[in-house]
């Protein structure tokens, strides 16, 4: 008995403390790669760096178009992925039935999140671009516009990708609604989608949110999926085209475009330069504002979280 | 009995397989109280929600018999739910305020019928305070999130919620359960000056409240109607023998 006793506290005192020094590892390795990143890239960073574009075969200037498509794409997949993604939740939560189908797309969406992304890139050049874009461009008789890699194509794809990020989470913040606020809804003579309008959709946008945030930090680190649909190595000039309405022209994204991309110009950076050493202190740079962003971006994603849980606990 | 509001006939109600209403037939007068008593589980909740297809929300429920009210079946096939809900509120238990302000809480239902005067908003949502007894408590506070408002009045502001939508019938399913005895007393009173316009269906597990607040009690047992009658019939000279063990506490 005493033995026994005694020898469970120990494989648990192992268990334990290796499950410790493990965790004591990661975050060491964490905090000497962020530490290390942010040393050795905080001294290049400045306006000129943020804005610029890179000179000089890539060894002076800054990242200043990497930055813009970056920025550029993640707009356009987010255009994709939340609405896409926010109506399959509410339609798989509100509307689907418990049947065998219903159960194999819910299956399929857990699934598609553990793809690698390649093959998300993969799936992007056939399908979009040898298919849809191809034969956009024989039904309109653009000539070639469609039908080749450019930011329209690498934003669907990434908002396939963050697909299941944004529909599990509306999922989850459609499902923590009390029942009793749907109830009241329905007792006062609310339809279906006046209750979801009215009543659900305000209280899980906090929880929307969060996904459409981790939506983008997880699309803006990704490489793979774009590496054939239009991300370029240098560009001159920035995928803008003045959007013309009644005489009035505003610069919009040119989703027709090529573009460049943060985390494609950090590997480009570490791989391809002609001068290894002198853009080092670049790739450092580069790699810290990418880093600073996913960051903050999580952080703001915690930070929504917290909010509302804590909105929830109040009744 | 005079003016019949409410007319339930034949009612069978299954969960799946599982019946919690066992063909129930009774008349509900109109702009009167009508209680429904019984042991927990004998199907009181479920019935009031019959009669405003609150259990269509439900998958697994199955009815069969009607429910006429003046005279229209509302298990009809052309009916318009909405609408009946609209002329049937509901009060629930716990009260179920929106995260919104008092105001938006008041004027849920009239928004939902695209009403968007300001005024109307307004006046309303004064009259119905009114009605509920919460006004001088809510006035200055309109702007304010509902949930901060004690229970008791979260619980009025339901009622008030309610009635906004000029229902002609108000179910309540244990509206004051989970209050004070001055909240408790106070939904007491605003049931006894809201029978005059409205027909109220209550649901309450407090024998004294019935005996206060109806003017006919229903006896629910494990999902039949074991008796029907005025409620001072009910409390002073039951009928049956499972009426008086309940009423009187023998067993519960
Ligand atoms: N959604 C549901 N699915 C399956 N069974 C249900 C459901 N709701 C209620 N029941 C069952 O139906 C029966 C009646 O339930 P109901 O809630 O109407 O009782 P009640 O008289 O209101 O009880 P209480 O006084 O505790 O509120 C119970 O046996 C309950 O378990
Ligand atoms: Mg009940």
């Amino acid at each position: 008995m005493e033995l026994t006793k005694k020898k469970r506290d120990v494989s648990g005192f192992l268990l334990i403390s290796s499950t410790r020094i493990l965790f004591f590892f990661l975050i060491l390795i964490l905090l000497v790669l962020i530490g290390k990143i942010f040393i050795e890239g905080i001294g290049i960073i400045s306006l000129e760096f943020i804005f610029d574009e890179p000179k000089n075969n890539m060894t002076e200037g800054g990242i200043g178009p990497a930055i813009f498509g970056t920025i550029a794409v993640t707009v356009v997949m987010v255009l994709f992925a939340v609405p896409l993604g926010v109506f399959a939740a509410i339609y798989l939560s509100e509307y689907a039935k418990d049947s065998f189908f219903y159960r194999i797309i819910r299956t399929s969406i857990n699934n598609l999140a553990g793809i690698p992304s390649i093959v998300f890139g993969l799936f992007g050049l056939g399908f979009f671009i040898l298919f849809i874009g191809k034969n956009l461009d024989e039904v309109l008789e653009t000539g070639l516009l469609f039908g080749q890699p450019a930011l329209l194509w690498a934003s669907s794809t990434l908002a396939v990708l963050v697909l299941p990020i944004v529909i599990i989470s509306t999922l989850e913040a459609l499902n923590s609604v009390p029942k009793s606020h749907r109830d009241a809804s329905y007792g006062l003579g609310a339809s279906k989608w006046q209750t979801i309008k009215s009543v659900v959709l305000p209280q899980a946008r906090p929880g929307i949110l969060t996904g459409t945030i981790l939506a983008i930090s997880r699309g803006v680190g990704e490489t793979a999926p774009i590496l054939f649909l239009g991300c370029a190595f240098f560009l001159p000039s920035l995928p803008v085209a003045d959007l013309c309405i009644w005489g009035y022209c505003i610069p919009m994204i040119n989703p027709t475009e090529q573009f460049m991309y943060l985390a494609y110009h950090i590997f480009i950076l570490a791989t391809q330069s002609s001068n290894p050493t002198k853009s080092l202190p670049l790739q450092y740079g580069a790699t810290l504002v990418l880093i600073a962003l996913t960051i903050l971006l999580n952080i703001t994603a915690i930070l929504f979280r917290y909010k509302f849980r804590k909105s929830l606990g109040r009744n | 009995m005079k003016d019949v509001k409410i007319s339930i006939k034949n009612l069978n109600l299954y969960y799946g397989t599982k019946q919690a209403l066992k063909n129930i037939s009774l008349n509900i007068p109109s702009k009167q109280v009508t209680a429904f008593i019984g042991p927990s589980g004998c199907g009181k909740s479920t019935f009031l929600r019959t009669l405003n297809r609150m259990n269509d929300l439900i998958d697994s429920v199955n009815i069969t018999g009607e429910v006429l009210i003046d005279g229209i079946d509302i298990y009809d096939k052309s009916l318009d739910v909405v609408n009946l809900r609209k002329r049937v509120g509901m009060v629930f238990q716990k009260s179920n305020l929106f995260p919104k302000s008092v105001f938006e809480n008041l004027v849920f239902g009239l928004r939902l019928n695209g009403i968007r005067d300001k005024n109307i908003l307004l006046e309303t949502a004064e009259t119905t305070c009114k009605q509920a007894a919460i006004w001088d408590e809510v006035k200055d506070r309109l702007n304010e999130p509902a949930l901060s408002l004690s229970g008791g009045q979260q619980q009025r502001l339901c009622i008030a919620r309610a009635l906004a939508v000029k229902p002609e019938i108000l179910l309540m399913d244990e509206p004051a359960s989970a209050l004070d005895p001055i909240s408790t007393a106070k939904i007491e009173e605003l049931i006894h000056d809201l029978k005059t316009k409205y027909t109220i269906v209550i649901v309450t597990h407090n024998m004294q409240q019935a005996a206060r607040v109806s003017d006919l009690t229903a006896f629910f047992y494990i999902g039949e109607l074991i008796e029907y009658d005025k409620t001072t019939k009910i409390f002073t000279n039951p009928s049956f023998k499972q009426t008086e063990d309940y009423v009187t506490g023998r067993f519960g």
